[in-house]
């Protein structure tokens, strides 16, 4: 803890932005809800937009119908994208303030893109679902909200948006909020806040807004710094795929042999009792690495190297965890499946799976169901088509060590590749061993 | 994530080391595309960091224009001497010799286009099936929807269209024979973070990023340094002038920026003041809107 402070006080005297955390997020909304607009916005008014950017921007003919700058040009960055006006793949964004750095990815949201917002799901700790004022709550309002609880978001803002074109109503505002509360009960979003916002005007992005005294409430930007979003996943579940081992071979590092990787999950101690799976073999950390100097103790998210007390066949496909609180192992597993690929699953063929540092093959042993992202209802269905989503048993070659996704996401995630093409054609959600 | 206690750069960090050590870990011959320039410097201590006290598992690949400062080559071989790992150099030159490009000639000629052949060449010769860069996402609006695995065909081509999804932290780096993957560590990087985390890790950067006294010459409206391959004639008017770059490409495409600059402290905070965003700097930018993603199709880095 003095550790800590001591850090904090030396960087606040440099600036006092080393201590600052990343908060990752993704915003979701139908076609001309005001992603693009709002994201822009928040850019622009947090003023991470530089001056030779903004000239650009002004000199492009893409103009608001009252000649103000379309701030949707910062996000719609390919060719095709600006000629058809709309946002065709995940576009990723970086602002900071005093307080936080923010990552943002701006995805699409027609249904032919729903691929695209998994993929940005998947790498976001928070969503921005936005709703048109005018329009409430619609059917891809649901849509959006299925993927950010299939991806097991835990904390989602919903930007009611063009609040300026239903004249600031509160009425308005308490209407969505009372439907779309129904829709987060019934897919169990835990966190849920709702904000009022002209993303065009910048009413309550970066600014509360004086048109709606009625919102008691935090601006969006404000919430956004403010949030806490730490993993809860145990610290007793610690885990860390090996990617590389590290065997220098020169006569003074002769016995040196380093397992390399980024603990997904939990704390590594020296000394801990640890588990290599799928092998099953156990043995004891003697040393902990990173950057070359020793450390007492690991945490999540830091790239580290792991030494062993006994001499094991270890490489690359392994993970080692806490022996306390061992993953399933399995080559048999439930999952829920989002089809990314233009060919349709073939349910004769062998895909691989590559599961963090591991790939096996695998087959496609049951399709259980698929999910009409609309209205939630599951349908019987025997292949997958391009962004469709569902639940489905396959079989592994090798088996892996794996959590349930709803429990330790990073080390319950895999995609599927198809051996003929190369192409990551399905995300899987690991929900329960089928053996 | 422990996040009380990680910062961001922390986490910035911990990210690229694993990007690397994923590169390591699936391809047969990676290397390491280094461009001598700030964000190649981070990179190469970021592969320090993932893989000593063992050796590097790629060579460093150098395209040499023949018409870079020779602050950065002077810089580049002192650096392969103190680290101990190899270096392999593509020659532009080499490429015009064998006629392959034809060098360009009049006021504006540069060799920065030519280097996309010798580049393509130098990864088919070393057959390279993974070629590591330090390109960031907050450069430039195409670049914002670029993987970090990013797969180019043959002709060394990227299809924005045709981008793998990537979720989680997990790299698809299946490839078939002939294509090849750029992949970019500090894709989520800013160009500020990269100042923070070399004054943090103290890395050491070529002289011409910090303020100096030098020749310089305004061509279209950018200082650039005197130089005999900027073809100067007698309506160049040399002046002496306070300056430094804020990237390091070839002398015929990369503008200087007056500045006091010579601490790398002063080089940040006139960052957080600056109005001009980094390729704003880069003539070779300007020529359309659509200009990176255009020559990112073409295999340019
Ligand atoms: N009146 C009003 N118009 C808005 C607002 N937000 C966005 N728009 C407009 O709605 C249209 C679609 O916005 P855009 O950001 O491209 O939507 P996207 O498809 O979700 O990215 C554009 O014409 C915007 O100017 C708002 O808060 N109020
Ligand atoms: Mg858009």
């Amino acid at each position: 803890m003095i550790k800590y402070l001591r850090l904090q006080w030396k960087t606040a005297k440099k600036g006092g932005i080393f201590n600052m955390d990343l908060l990752k997020f993704f915003t979701a909304g139908s076609v001309d809800d005001g992603k693009s607009t709002l994201i822009g916005r928040l850019l622009y008014d947090s003023e991470s937009i530089l001056a030779d950017q903004l000239e650009a921007l002004q000199q492009s003919n893409r103009k608001n119908d009252d000649g103000t700058i379309d701030l949707a040009i910062l996000t719609d960055g390919l060719k095709a994208e600006r000629e058809q006006g709309i946002t065709i793949d995940v576009a990723y964004k970086y602002f900071q303030t005093d307080k936080r750095k923010f990552i943002i990815a701006d995805t699409p949201g027609h249904i032919q893109y729903t691929r695209n917002m998994v993929t940005g799901a998947s790498n976001s700790d928070l969503a921005i679902i936005l709703v048109d004022a005018r329009n409430g709550v619609v059917e891809q309002t649901v849509r959006h909200s299925f993927i950010v609880s299939l991806l097991e978001l835990k904390h989602v803002v919903v930007c009611i948006n063009k609040m300026d074109m239903v004249d600031f109503s509160e009425d308005a505002f308490n209407k969505i909020h009372k439907s779309y509360s129904e829709i987060a009960l019934k897919l169990k979003l835990k966190e849920v806040t709702y904000i009022p916002v002209s993303a065009l005007k910048g009413d309550n992005i970066v600014n509360r807004s004086q048109n709606m005294s009625w919102y008691a409430g935090k601006s969006l930007l404000d919430h956004l710094e403010t949030t806490e979003v730490n993993e809860d996943v145990k610290s007793v579940q610690a885990r860390m795929p090996v990617q590389w081992v590290i065997r220098p071979q020169t006569d003074e590092l002769h016995d040196y042999r380093g397992y390399a990787g980024r603990v997904l999950s939990g704390s590594f101690r020296v000394n801990d009792k640890i588990t290599v799976l799928p092998s099953g073999i156990r043995s004891e950390i003697s040393k902990i690495e990173t950057n070359m100097q020793e450390q007492d103790e690991v945490h999540s998210g830091t790239s580290v190297t792991l030494h062993l007390k006994d001499n094991i066949d270890i490489g690359r496909g392994d993970i080692l965890v806490n022996s306390t609180h061992e993953p399933i192992v399995s080559q048999s597993i439930e999952a829920d499946l989002c089809w990314m690929d233009t060919k349709p699953l073939d349910t004769s063929i062998m895909y691989l799976l590559q599961h963090n540092s591991k790939v096996t093959k695998c087959k496609i042993r049951d399709i259980l169901h698929k999910v009409n992202i609309n209205t939630l209802e599951k349908i019987e269905t025997d292949t997958f088509q391009l962004n469709d989503i569902g639940r489905i048993v396959i079989r592994t070659a090798e088996p892996l060590a794996f959590d349930l996704y709803q429990v330790n996401k990073l080390n319950g995630g895999a995609i599927l590749i198809d051996p003929r093409t190369n192409l990551t054609v399905g995300a899987l959600m690991f929900r329960a061993s089928a053996e | 994530m422990n996040k009380q206690d990680t910062t961001y750069l922390d986490q910035l960090e911990a990210e690229a080391i694993f990007i690397l050590r994923e590169v390591a870990g699936q391809f047969e011959k990676p290397a390491l595309l280094f461009s001598g320039g700030k964000d190649s410097i981070t990179l190469v201590r970021l592969a320090e960091k993932a893989f000593r006290p063992g050796k590097f598992p790629f060579p460093l690949v150098h395209i040499d224009t023949g018409h870079n400062f020779p602050e950065t080559i002077s810089f580049r071989d002192d650096m392969i001497a103190r680290i101990g790992e190899k270096l392999i150099i593509g020659h532009v030159q080499d490429s015009i010799d064998q006629g392959k490009v034809i060098e360009q000639t009049g006021k504006n000629a540069s060799r920065n286009a030519l280097q996309t052949v010798t580049l393509l060449d130098t990864i088919a010769e070393g057959k390279f099936d993974a070629c590591i860069g330090g390109a960031r996402r907050d450069e430039e609006k195409a670049r914002a929807k670029e993987r970090i695995f990013s797969v180019r065909d043959e002709f060394g081509q990227w299809d924005p269209k045709r981008q793998r999804p990537e979720l989680w932290n997990i790299y698809n780096g299946k490839i078939h024979k002939g294509e090849n993957v750029r992949v970019f560590p500090i894709s989520n990087w800013t160009e500020l973070d990269v100042w923070n985390y070399i004054r943090r890790e103290n890395i050491e950067l070529p002289s011409i990023y910090f303020a100096h006294e030098r020749d310089v010459i305004t061509r279209n409206g950018q200082l650039m340094a005197a130089a005999d391959c900027l073809n100067m004639d007698s309506d160049d008017q040399i002046e002496r002038r306070n300056v430094r770059f804020r990237t390091v490409g070839d002398m015929t495409c990369t503008a200087a920026v007056e500045s006091d600059a010579d601490q790398i402290d002063d080089i940040i905070e006139e960052i957080k003041m600056s109005k001009i965003s980094e390729r704003g700097a880069r003539m070779d930018d300007k020529v359309s809107e659509a200009a990176m993603e255009d020559r990112k199709k073409g295999g340019y880095f």
